[in-house]
Order: structure tokens, then C-alpha cells, then sequence
């Protein structure tokens, strides 16, 4: 009996491989179904499927970004503070004082080229016409997803907190301003008023919720931090599972039309 | 014997899965159907108070932002033309004229208070002395020193404030109550300080 079949046999690796080597389709399929990480992927993949020219990768892509994003956005979480007082100058520290300096910039790129992606794989999915039933509610939840890598990109513009951040943020969030009675400049804002007293106001509207006060600062700063890094990235995980479970439940990857 | 199982069988006949009042004891449909919906009320309530708790946890109590009303002193310390010193601290520009025919006081010398929120998309416009107008840095709106727009996207007036007398004789600047031109507020008596 050879070295390998002796590691083969222990019970640790029993106990982890619950099958025997892949090399029969029988094991092959179960070494996708008892793996929760492979478990996404189908057994058994159309040819047209894998074909690049027909996918282009870019959901793949898309999801190797948000990888990528969670890895380098917790290294930075390490240095970034999220206050008017210090959040500028970590960024500068995360250039300047610490090892690494790209980190900051791989998380501002591959946050570009993730949302370049996102747009991308949706252009793929519509000439290909794989909106169609019976996918078309996991295109709904793809556009949720295209509309939390958005304010993923919104919400992390602010964090750098300079000139840039502070007024995109600004003309950003005063659109927020004019939503159907939540703004407070908004149409039918003025008819939700009891007597004289405007229940929606500057310091109760969906702006004011969005800021945590009444223009761009400290209040701004923290709930942008804690949208991006926690709130966004857990709904986005969520929806991304629900997302490729359907990909799988709906017949795999469409074929040519 | 028969005669017994009869007697026997009739007993439920005469149900007695009932109280004296004649009500059926133990679980019926309707018990069982009327504690799921007092359930699932419940749980909507509760359900309904937690959301409503965390939308509220959104709005506090307390902001710690500058207040919304300031004394910027006596109206003599003001010169004709735009006061800067109250930019950056509370976002209002003092302007002294010697007419105000935009707010129907041509002639009468004044104080008025504009807000140097650009009406475009709420960046801070920046007063240029040279060429006598407020320039918005963000997408190149241009303001009179009246506060009327007249280049760049915005699509109306800079905003005044409230400005009057205090008891003490300073100047009262009160930014909760604001001043449109679009809708003839400017004439309002206290949009204005005649000095």
C-alpha cells in the first residue's frame, strides 16, 4: 500500500473527502455536491457555457472584484478611522507610511472596474437574451445588485474625505432632497404637516437619515463608513447567493439563441 | 349488550367535550385558527415596533451643528458690499447695499443676509471681488451680488435669511426661516435690515 493510499485511508482525511478520488463520474459529481464551495457550480456544464466568447467571464469577473474589494477593503479597515479628524490623513498614511502603498489604490481600481464589470455582464445577459423567462427574476435580482455596487461606489467615494469626496457627496445625497414626500423639497413633502408644523423638514427627511445631520460632516463621514464596509457588503453577499443558486435553478448558464 | 354500545355511542352524542355553558372545550378549528392570527398579530406588531424603532434610532436628538440663528454684531462694523465672516462658520454672507430694487426697496440702504448655498447642487459658491459676483466652484453658476443667478446652471436666486435687530442692538441672523425670490419673499420686512 502506497503512501498516498495510507493518507487516503486516515480518518482526517476520511472525515474531510467524503469520497473516493475523482476519477469516475460518480466521484467527480460528488466531489462538487459535498464541497460548499463547489456545490454552486453545476456537475455537468454546457459547452456554450464555458465558452468565452459567449460569457465573456463577466459575472465571474464581477464576483472575483468583490473578492477582491473584501480582502484589500478589511486590510484597510486596519488604518482608516472614520472621523473628520483623522480620516484624510490615513489616507495619506495608507499611500505614504505603510507597507504596500497600492493597497488603497487596488481597492479604488478594482471598485472602477467592478462596476465597469457589473455593467458589462448585464450587457452580455441582455444580447444574449438570458433576461428571459424562465430567468427573468434573477435578472430583477441582478438589478438590485447592479444598484448595490452603485452606492458601494457612492459610499466609499466619501471615505477619503477631501475637497472631491466632501462635495460629490454633497450634490450627491441633495438629490436625496427631492425624493416624493421623504425630501424635504420633494413633490408632496408639504402636505405631510400638522397645522403649521412640516413633519418633513431639513432635519427629518430621507436626506437627514441618509447623513446623520443636516449637511456632509462627521454624522455623514461614520454612516457612509458603516453602509460601505458592513450594511451594502452583507446585502450584496446575500443577493449574490441567492444569485448564483437561481443561475443554477433556473437550467444553468443559457445557451446560443 | 347492543342496548349498552348504543348508550355508549350516543355519549358523544351528547358532547361531553362541552362546558355548562355549552361551549366546546379543547382545541376546535376555529380556537386553533383564532390564536394563530392573535400569533401572527402579535408578531406583525412586534415586528412593525422594531422597524419603526430602528428607523427612529436614525434620527437623534441632538446635533451637535452650529445653531441655526447667530448676533454678528452691530451694523455699523459692515462696509458696503459682501462680508465674508460669517461664511465659513454659518454659511451666510452680510451684504450692504444702498438699494435693493430686487426686493422692491429701491433707495432704502440695508442689510440683507444670503445663504452661500449655490441653488445648482448645494456646493458653496466663492465671491469674487474683482468681477463683483459669487462664482460656484462645482459647475461654474454665477450669482450677483444681489444673489441673482444670471450664468451656469442654477435655477434660481441665492436664498436670504431672516436678519433683524436683536434687543441688544446687534444684528439677529435666523436661518431657519428662509427668503425665495421665485416666490416674491425677499419683499418680506424681515428678509431685509434697513439701517
Amino acid at each position: 500500500m502506497g503512501l498516498k493510499q495510507k493518507i487516503a485511508d486516515t480518518q482526517i482525511w476520511r472525515s474531510i473527502f467524503r469520497h473516493g478520488y475523482p476519477n469516475t463520474p460518480r466521484n467527480r459529481a460528488l466531489a462538487a455536491l459535498s464541497n460548499i464551495f463547489l456545490h454552486l457550480h453545476p456537475v455537468k456544464a454546457r459547452k456554450s457555457g464555458i465558452r468565452l466568447s459567449f460569457t465573456w467571464c463577466m459575472g465571474g469577473i464581477t464576483f472575483f472584484l468583490f473578492l477582491l474589494e473584501t480582502i484589500t477593503g478589511v486590510l484597510l479597515m486596519f488604518y482608516y478611522r472614520p472621523t473628520i479628524e483623522y480620516a484624510y490623513n490615513d489616507i495619506i498614511a495608507l499611500r505614504e507610511h505603510v507597507p504596500l502603498g497600492i493597497m488603497r489604490e487596488l481597492h479604488r481600481w478594482g471598485a472602477h472596474a467592478m462596476v465597469l464589470a457589473v455593467w458589462l455582464h448585464m450587457l452580455r445577459v441582455f444580447l444574449t437574451g438570458s433576461y428571459k423567462p424562465p430567468r427573468e427574476f434573477n435578472w430583477n435580482i441582478g438589478v438590485i445588485l447592479l444598484l448595490l455596487t452603485l452606492l458601494l461606489s457612492f459610499t466609499g467615494y466619501l471615505l477619503p474625505w477631501d475637497q472631491l469626496a466632501i462635495w460629490a457627496i454633497t450634490v450627491g445625497s441633495n438629490m436625496a432632497r427631492a425624493s416624493p414626500f421623504l425630501g424635504h423639497e420633494g413633490p408632496g413633502a408639504s402636505l405631510l404637516a400638522v397645522g403649521d408644523v412640516n413633519l418633513v423638514t431639513p432635519a427629518s427627511d430621507v436626506r437627514f437619515g441618509l447623513l446623520g445631520g443636516r449637511f456632509v460632516g462627521a454624522g455623514a463621514l461614520l454612516r457612509f463608513y458603516v453602509l460601505h464596509c458592513v450594511a451594502f457588503p452583507l446585502v450584496a453577499g446575500l443577493l449574490m447567493a441567492v444569485h448564483f443558486w437561481r443561475v443554477r435553478k433556473d437550467g444553468g448558464i443559457s445557451g446560443p439563441m | 349488550m347492543a342496548t349498552t354500545e348504543a348508550s355508549q355511542r350516543q355519549v358523544p352524542a351528547q358532547n361531553p367535550e362541552r362546558d355548562m355553558f355549552g361551549r366546546p372545550v379543547g382545541p376546535t378549528r376555529r380556537r386553533l385558527l383564532g390564536s394563530l392570527a392573535a400569533g401572527w398579530a402579535l408578531f406583525g406588531l412586534g415586528a412593525g415596533a422594531g422597524v419603526i424603532g430602528m428607523v427612529r434610532f436614525l434620527f437623534p436628538n441632538v446635533l451637535f451643528e452650529p445653531p441655526s440663528s447667530f448676533k454678528a454684531g452691530p451694523p455699523m462694523d459692515y462696509g458696503e458690499g459682501v462680508d465674508e465672516r460669517f461664511k465659513d462658520t454659518m454659511g451666510t454672507w452680510l451684504v450692504r447695499v444702498l438699494s435693493d430694487p430686487l426686493s422692491g426697496r429701491s433707495g432704502v440702504p440695508g442689510i440683507f443676509a444670503l445663504s452661500t448655498t449655490c441653488t445648482h447642487l448645494g456646493c458653496i459658491p466663492n465671491w469674487l471681488a474683482a468681477d463683483q459676483k459669487f462664482k460656484c466652484p462645482c459647475h461654474g453658476s454665477g450669482f450677483r451680488q444681489s444673489g441673482m443667478n444670471f450664468e451656469g446652471p442654477a435655477p434660481r436666486p441665492l436664498e436670504r435669511y431672516r436678519i433683524v435687530r436683536a434687543d441688544d442692538g446687534q444684528i439677529l441672523v435666523d436661518k431657519s426661516q428662509k427668503y425665495q425670490w421665485e416666490k416674491q419673499q425677499w419683499n418680506a420686512p424681515e428678509a431685509f435690515l434697513k439701517v
